[in-house]
């Protein structure tokens, strides 16, 4: 495998580069079939005459509660998201618990309503689940994963696959970056950054669904770990294409990028959860852009960069002063400068 | 944001150029010491907009980089000492040792912790009495004054399982090695948190026996392009000193209060860098008083000879000999995600910084 490590690493999980060795050095080498092979967000399955999304999620977040949701909310919306993503409207998911010895039922109660309160909000259901309590100290409170499936129509199964990507095409994201990724850090660790900035996490599937019943889309993904960068980064992969991005252009609230600024991160890299980048013609990307400016989850959408002929396979970025560089994606975990 | 997009100013930036390129005749080599200017040279695309004559060569400042695969093993070598927690900056758990890492180390099962704050460190020994909390002291008189603050705080508060390994370097013996080596160099951009502590006659040397101009600079394209216009001034008529660009932070005198404390918990020592040898009463030691706190002297451990990666030109790199991209490693076998010399790991050190900008 391209991996050389022989232990498993924290960046192993990071969602960048490592990750993607990973997944392709092992996982793809031993599962490989023609569905995984597309690695889309949703496995997109023949059932009978009809085609199902399906997809799997794990989240295992410290802190539980973080400002703007905690782990119940987000198990819904990420598995959401994921099959909204794949132009599925999502129907059922299944939660399971992996809950540690001695974990407060008070707390545990406020994460089930949570998890309910957001399916509701998606409309879905949550139609089966598994609880395992493991001894205390064999794992961290609580981990819970949750899969879903969601009907596809025909004419939504390409988006996201990025068939058609052409110069010209516009890169849109609904709204500002690293939000959910600096509120957990600034929850995590002991900076006391006295800012308001609050996790994006929501289910997109209302948004997407406006979206997709009224333009033409032609990819779209949400850039959970390892950011917008690295879903652009893997657009572009393998491809004779490149994509520039407009600093100028990228909606990053103040919090954030005062955090970035003072820790050394580049909002880029850092995970949303209530976000989706769409890549689409120009003359379709502006009426996305009105779409998603209509909604409450969209009001602050931008286009943020452009597919160009210029350096294929690699993500640009250009910015006010006239300096350009190139966006990796994230080699292993973030980590803070130190002066 | 305030106090960030003023000084990001794109008119501001050509308006200094313009000058820049109108009153540069003379052939000039200026290095940038810290590895937050090269960052920020090439974030901002700086050397586009300086006049061909004019050189830029990034130096010896990023502490990661410069410190020595010694240190780094001994680390490793506590790392493995039965509880024993490292606790660091996030940087150094990637750097390569001689052998292994403290990021594969902690996958081994060493207790290895990134903090934000020297103070995290004391929180975590105060938590954990029945284990060894050494932290890992890097960086210059920037981050030194943190570690001897948080060494007063330990033995004020009896705080007995507290240490720290110092590699704790200052900036002017360097400097004045690499002009004492040959290295060309008409001016220094120099770092401005460095003199906010230090306060500026630090340089007085440079200008009046080594003829060289310094200017100290903050860290936004617009300071960095007008320290430039300074150090170009000065050499364009013949009048060297020392300056300072960065005057909403740095005064002439310094820190008072981060100096004595760094007085009282440190004292100079010859110390290793990182391809550059051993420079004299260039490292920080903690004094014997507070011997109680020095990991060096509370922990036996077996270091094996450190070895420096093979084909690495990190050395020649941080002398401003060589750009990473003489290396042959460069952008091929050594890459962040899995960097061979310490220049690649740190988001400030100049491999990872051409790495990132190789437009």
């Amino acid at each position: 495998m391209k991996n050389r490590e022989d232990k498993i690493l924290l960046g192993h999980g990071s969602g960048g580069r490592m990750m993607h060795d990973l997944i392709e050095g092992l996982f793809l080498k031993h599962f490989s079939n023609n569905i995984l092979n597309e690695q889309t967000d949703a496995a997109i399955l023949n059932v009978g005459s009809s085609e199902i999304a399906f997809t799997t999620d794990s989240f295992v977040i410290d802190p539980l509660f973080f400002p703007g949701g905690n782990i119940g909310k987000l198990a819904v919306c990420g598995t959401v998201n994921d099959l909204a993503v794949s132009g599925a409207e999502p129907l059922y998911i299944s939660v399971s618990m992996i809950i540690e010895e001695g974990f407060p039922m008070k707390d545990l109660e406020i994460i089930v309503e949570s998890l309910a309160a957001e399916a509701k909000k998606a409309g879905v259901l949550i139609v089966t689940g598994d609880t395992k309590v493991v001894n205390k100290g064999k794992c961290d409170k609580l981990f819970i994963n949750t899969a879903g499936i969601g009907r596809v129509r025909k004419e939504d199964r390409q988006v996201s696959k990025a068939l058609d990507i052409q110069v010209g095409d516009v890169i849109i994201v609904n709204g500002t970056i690293g939000d959910h990724g600096m509120a957990v850090m600034n929850a995590r660790e002991s900076f006391n950054f006295k800012t308001t900035v609050e996790s994006d996490c929501a289910s997109l599937n209302q948004l997407i669904r406006e979206v997709l019943d009224q333009s033409s889309v032609k990819f779209m993904r949400d850039p959970t770990r390892g950011g917008v960068a690295t879903v652009l980064n893997e657009l572009v992969e393998k491809r004779q294409l490149g994509i520039e991005i407009d600093e100028s252009n990228l909606p990053v609230i103040s919090g954030v990028k005062a955090m970035c600024e003072l820790l050394g991160f580049d909002p880029l890299h850092i995970a949303n959860e209530g976000k989706v980048l769409i890549v689409a013609s120009e003359k379709d990307g502006n009426k996305i852009l009105e779409i998603l400016k209509n909604n409450e989850l969209g009001r602050q959408s931008a286009i943020i960069g452009r597919v160009v002929n210029d350096h294929p396979g690699k993500v640009v970025l250009k910015n006010e002063t006239g300096g350009r560089r190139i966006v990796d994606s994230l080699s292993g975990d973030q980590l803070p400068r130190i002066c | 944001m305030k106090y960030v997009d003023e000084y990001r100013k794109k008119d501001l930036i050509l308006s200094v150029s313009e000058k820049l390129k109108s009153i540069s005749k003379k052939e000039i080599v200026l290095m940038e010491v810290c590895g937050g200017h090269t960052m920020a040279i090439h974030r901002f695309g700086l050397h586009s907009l300086l006049p061909s004559n004019i050189k830029l060569i990034s130096g010896p400042g990023c502490p990661v980089c410069v410190s020595s695969q010694h240190f780094i093993d001994t680390a490793m070598a506590y790392s493995k000492v039965p509880g024993v927690i490292i606790t660091t900056y996030g940087d150094l758990i990637r750097v390569p040792g001689s052998t292994t890492s403290l990021e594969k180390e902690r996958a081994n099962g060493s207790d290895v912790r990134i903090i934000y704050s020297v103070l995290d460190a004391l929180e975590i020994a105060k938590k954990n009495p029945e284990k060894s909390v050494v932290f890992l002291g890097i960086g210059f008189e920037t981050t030194a004054p943190l570690t001897a603050a948080a060494i007063l705080q330990a033995k004020k508060e009896n705080i007995p399982n507290f240490y720290v390994l110092s590699a704790h370097k200052v900036m002017p013996p360097v400097m004045k090695a690499l002009v004492n080596e040959g290295v060309k160099i008409d001016g220094f951009i120099a770092p401005g948190h460095v003199s906010a502590i230090t306060g500026t006659a630090i340089y007085d040397d440079l200008a009046t026996v080594c003829g060289l101009g310094v200017v100290v600079s903050g860290f936004e394209p617009v300071d960095m392009m007008q320290s430039v216009l300074m150090l170009t001034e000065q050499l364009e008529s013949g009048t060297p000193k020392v300056e300072v660009q960065y005057q909403r932070v740095v005064q002439h005198d310094g820190n008072k209060i981060a100096q004595q404390i760094l007085e009282e918990v440190f004292e100079l020592r010859d110390d290793q860098w990182r391809g550059l040898g051993t420079i004299p009463e260039s490292g920080l030691r903690i004094r014997e008083n507070l011997s109680a706190f020095d990991a060096e002297k509370h922990f036996k451990v077996e270091v094996p000879e450190s070895t420096e990666p093979k084909g690495c030109i990190c050395g020649q790199i941080l002398r401003g000999l060589k750009t990473p991209v003489d290396c042959r490693l460069f952008a091929r076998k050594c890459t962040p995600s899995d960097p061979v010399g310490a220049c690649m790991v740190s988001g400030e050190g100049t491999c990872a910084t051409y790495y990132k900008y190789r437009t």
